[in-house]
């Protein structure tokens, strides 16, 4: 359980997404302009991420993995199809997006209109992908190792969006040199927030 | 199947197609697109480099198969289309450098994977070879692929001179005894959130040169 709670605080603060390995960035930058859609599009990635994580993972293990195979009888015990990793998950993670737009748009129209065009553009966020290729590399050996990273890396993206979108909402009635404007001063922003969370490194519990 | 008849190979307009992105229209600086997995393999620049052509192969070949079959992609799953011939692009790449180039391979890690989100792909797929020839989309996924290689050849320069005192892995500080002036290495430019600054100083100065990419 403890080692559950650490890949979770781990993937938040210190492995985060946005301001570790500049996942999600293109969204990240382009929808950070006011704190509401940023909610919104923080929320989707945190439920797509928590969801496709672990499914990716059982694909891994239990289809793309050398051996992995072994389960459907002695011929296929030494099948290795790892190569085919990047399209399997590029093409579960579209899926799930679709699924989980269909699943919100029957259940929570109110959610499903306030995210609506977000959905869609997940399954292009290289945040999304980049979950399921770092599960891959780091080997957690478990499903639930999977979806406490999943979980927390979507909460770390959330936390950035969020708090970059409020310092650009204040941003706004800055002095800010013309050139800088918008693109340039975001960049610099997260370059110092990410300073910030550096303080936090070496946790651990 | 890529030339056209009424224009030479090289006319100016597919000349301008190259050079466009390289400045007015990089894709990094002005159009905001494949940022995600450009600053992380910015440390050194032999990554950089080999990020930096890997991208320009996938971005310049998905973009020629993507205008070839431009009129049978029907439009309600262009998506999905556009991902399997990018991933196919992609896990060729990997697979090439796992073989060939191993250590740079590692050093990349999941970055190779991660060209298959690149923004920049979709984008021009989607901007420009759903709308042209083969040829001129060969043309311009190539001028976009080498301007997110410009940035990313800049951006690891720095950080490589400032954060480790090496060009291309040779010791440049060192031979010429910059060392025994007192200076130190800042260690600050191998972390993560220099190459973010590092990219806002250089919107800084290329907005400053072109005064209408400003922002209001």
């Amino acid at each position: 359980m403890e080692h559950l709670l650490n890949i979770f605080i781990k993937s938040i603060f210190i492995d985060n997404m946005v301001f570790a390995f500049f996942l999600g960035m293109c969204s990240y930058l382009a929808v950070s302009k006011n704190v509401k859609t940023a909610v919104g599009l923080g929320i989707a990635v945190t439920f797509v991420l928590t969801i496709t994580v672990p499914v990716n993972y059982l694909v891994e293990t239990y289809v793309l993995k050398k051996g992995a195979m072994a389960w459907m009888g002695e011929g296929f015990a030494d099948v290795d199809l790892s190569f085919l990793s990047f399209m399997i998950f590029i093409a579960v993670i579209a899926a799930m997006t679709q699924l989980v737009e269909m699943v919100i748009e029957k259940f929570s129209p109110a959610l499903y209109n306030s995210l609506g065009i977000f959905l869609p553009l997940i399954a292009v966020n290289c945040a999304i992908l980049g979950g399921s290729l770092f599960m891959q590399e780091r080997e957690y050996t478990s499903i639930a190792e999977a979806t406490s990273f999943g979980l927390g890396s979507g909460i770390g993206w959330f936390l950035a969006i969020v708090g970059v979108a409020a310092i650009r909402e204040k941003m706004k009635y800055s002095n800010v040199p013309a050139p800088l404007k918008g693109l340039g001063i975001t960049f610099i922003l997260t370059g110092l927030m990410a300073i910030a969370f550096m303080g936090l490194m070496g946790i651990k519990l | 199947m890529s030339t056209n008849e009424k224009e030479p190979i090289f006319s100016a307009r597919n000349l301008k197609l190259f050079t466009a992105p390289l400045s007015s229209e990089n894709p990094i600086t002005v159009q905001v697109l494949g940022i995600c997995s450009a600053l992380a393999v910015t440390v050194k620049m032999k990554p950089a480099i080999v990020m930096a052509l890997s991208v320009m192969i996938v971005t310049a070949i998905s973009n020629l198969v993507i205008a070839a079959m431009r009129e049978y992609i029907p439009d309600r799953i262009r998506i999905i289309v556009q991902l399997v011939v990018i991933a196919t692009m992609v896990i060729i790449v990997d697979q090439l450098l796992k073989a060939y180039a191993f250590d740079v391979s590692k050093q990349l890690s999941v970055f190779v994977g991660l060209i298959i989100t690149n923004c920049i792909l979709m984008g021009r797929l989607e901007a420009f070879a759903m709308a042209n020839k083969p040829w001129p989309s060969f043309i311009d996924g190539l001028g976009n692929g080498a301007g997110y290689g410009i940035i990313l050849i800049i951006v690891s320069f720095f950080r490589e001179l400032l954060g480790s005192g090496s060009v291309f892995g040779y010791p440049v500080l060192q031979k010429l005894g910059v060392y025994s002036t007192h200076y130190e290495n800042n260690g600050m430019m191998i972390l993560p959130p220099m190459a973010l600054i590092l990219v806002g100083g250089i919107i800084w100065f290329h907005r400053s040169r072109n005064r209408n990419l400003i922002e209001k």
